[in-house]
């Protein structure tokens, strides 16, 4: 699903990093891991195809329809309700049967009751949850995700973890810097310096 | 028929979030009935070609008011990487800032020229015109180089100073529709800027969203 070879990435004088090789089969979950700075998220733009790499080759198999990309900040818009979010996400990504779609993730990510409030007024333990239904919503092939567990309490890191079982056999790269909370179910793990 | 659904759609949540925020067409109006209040007690009477000149100056910098701030809901929260990577076409994306931008300047100056008419002279058919080609174009362009500035840090510079010189050509088309008997080649002129601009905004938005 993911093939790449002597990838760089650079920003004018700075290094990112150098020569990364990566591969990850369809079906694979692979954990990428590493200190701040390491480019965890800046390897997980590149596949996303957000960002170009300065050196190196990258395939990615899917193209961006069919990629979902959980970032750092939930993206969506704070003035607008949950479902307002969702369901410009939903015309633009072609979801069919949105609105029962969308029914189906709040109720699943416990955010029904809060679904005509202003994201501004959420918690960010709330955007998350709501990051993780725009991140599913059009039934993404590769999943990206960075930090996922990132401001979820226990019921909604228990959430996110049946939610992963439930979709193994979808192909995952994930930056965490919770690597053991992940381990059982990942296939590999990349560990940058 | 795809493509202009998705640019409605993200025209709809623009015009949206300004109705519950109101932070750009307020500020918008305020700005360009403040400037034409304060040149009615500046300007000498029987000035009309400056008058003339005034209002053109006006309307340019009453759209880069409003095109400072039309990246601003995706600046704040990221959310530009989210509609890149839906797999519309990012051209729809520039195409809702522009139907949004040209909105906030609709009723911007649908305040605007009735009091420009009050204070200065009447507002003729091919004043109107030219106002309405304008909005296009400093829409079309404004909305690429809006984009463009909001990745930078010194974005409030760097708009003004990438717009300015851009729409020099919309002022003299404007004001030369406004203050001649002939107007006809100036609006073609204003509508020609409309055409270029608009298809090089057009192809160029997907390269300036993408790293």
């Amino acid at each position: 699903m993911i093939e790449a070879r002597g990838l760089a990435k650079r920003y004018g004088a700075k290094r990112v990093f150098d020569g990364l090789d990566l591969d990850v089969p369809a079906g694979g979950f692979v954990l990428v891991t590493g200190p701040n700075g390491s480019g965890k998220t800046t390897l997980l733009r590149l596949v996303a195809g957000l960002a170009a790499p300065t050196a190196g080759r990258l395939e990615v198999a899917a193209d961006r329809a069919r990629i979902g990309f959980l970032a750092h900040e939930p993206l969506v818009y704070r003035e607008l309700s949950a479902l307002e979010n969702l369901v410009l996400y939903g015309r633009l990504y072609r979801v069919p049967e949105r609105r029962e779609r969308i029914g189906m993730l709040l109720e699943r990510f416990g955010l029904w009751e809060a679904r005509r409030e202003p994201v501004a007024s959420f918690s960010r333990g709330m955007q998350q949850r709501l990051a993780l239904c725009r991140a599913l919503l059009h039934g993404p092939d590769l999943l990206l995700l960075d930090e996922p567990f990132n401001a979820l309490d226990e019921a909604g890191a228990a959430l996110l973890d049946a939610e992963l079982a439930a979709l193994a056999g979808q192909t995952f790269l994930v930056a965490t810097h919770d690597p053991a909370r992940l381990r059982p179910v990942a296939t590999a793990t990349l560990a940058l310096a | 028929m795809t493509y202009l659904r998705d640019a409605a759609a993200l025209a709809r949540k623009d015009l949206l979030l300004e109705l519950r925020g109101k932070e750009t067409v307020p500020a918008m109006v305020l700005f360009v009935v403040a400037v034409f209040v304060a040149f009615r007690f500046a300007l000498p009477q029987g000035q009309e070609r400056a008058a003339g000149g005034l209002l053109w100056v006006a309307i340019v910098l009453t759209a880069l008011l409003g095109l400072v701030r039309a990246f601003v809901p995706e600046r704040e929260q990221g959310v530009l990487d989210a509609l890149v990577l839906a797999p519309c076409d990012r051209s729809a994306i520039w195409l809702g800032k522009v139907l949004s931008v040209l909105a906030f300047l609709l009723i911007a100056e649908a305040a605007a020229l009735p009091l420009f008419a009050l204070f200065f002279e009447p507002v003729d058919a091919a004043t109107v015109a030219a106002v309405l080609l304008a909005n296009v174009g400093l829409s079309a362009i404004g909305a690429l180089l809006a984009a463009m500035a909001v990745a930078g840090r010194a974005r409030e510079v760097l708009l003004p100073l990438m717009f300015l010189p851009l729409a020099v050509p919309v002022v003299i088309g404007g004001v030369g529709a406004t203050v001649t008997d002939d107007p006809a080649r100036y609006l073609g002129f204003l509508a020609l800027y409309d055409g270029i601009f608009a298809i090089l905004a057009w192809a160029t938005f997907e390269y300036v969203v993408t790293e």
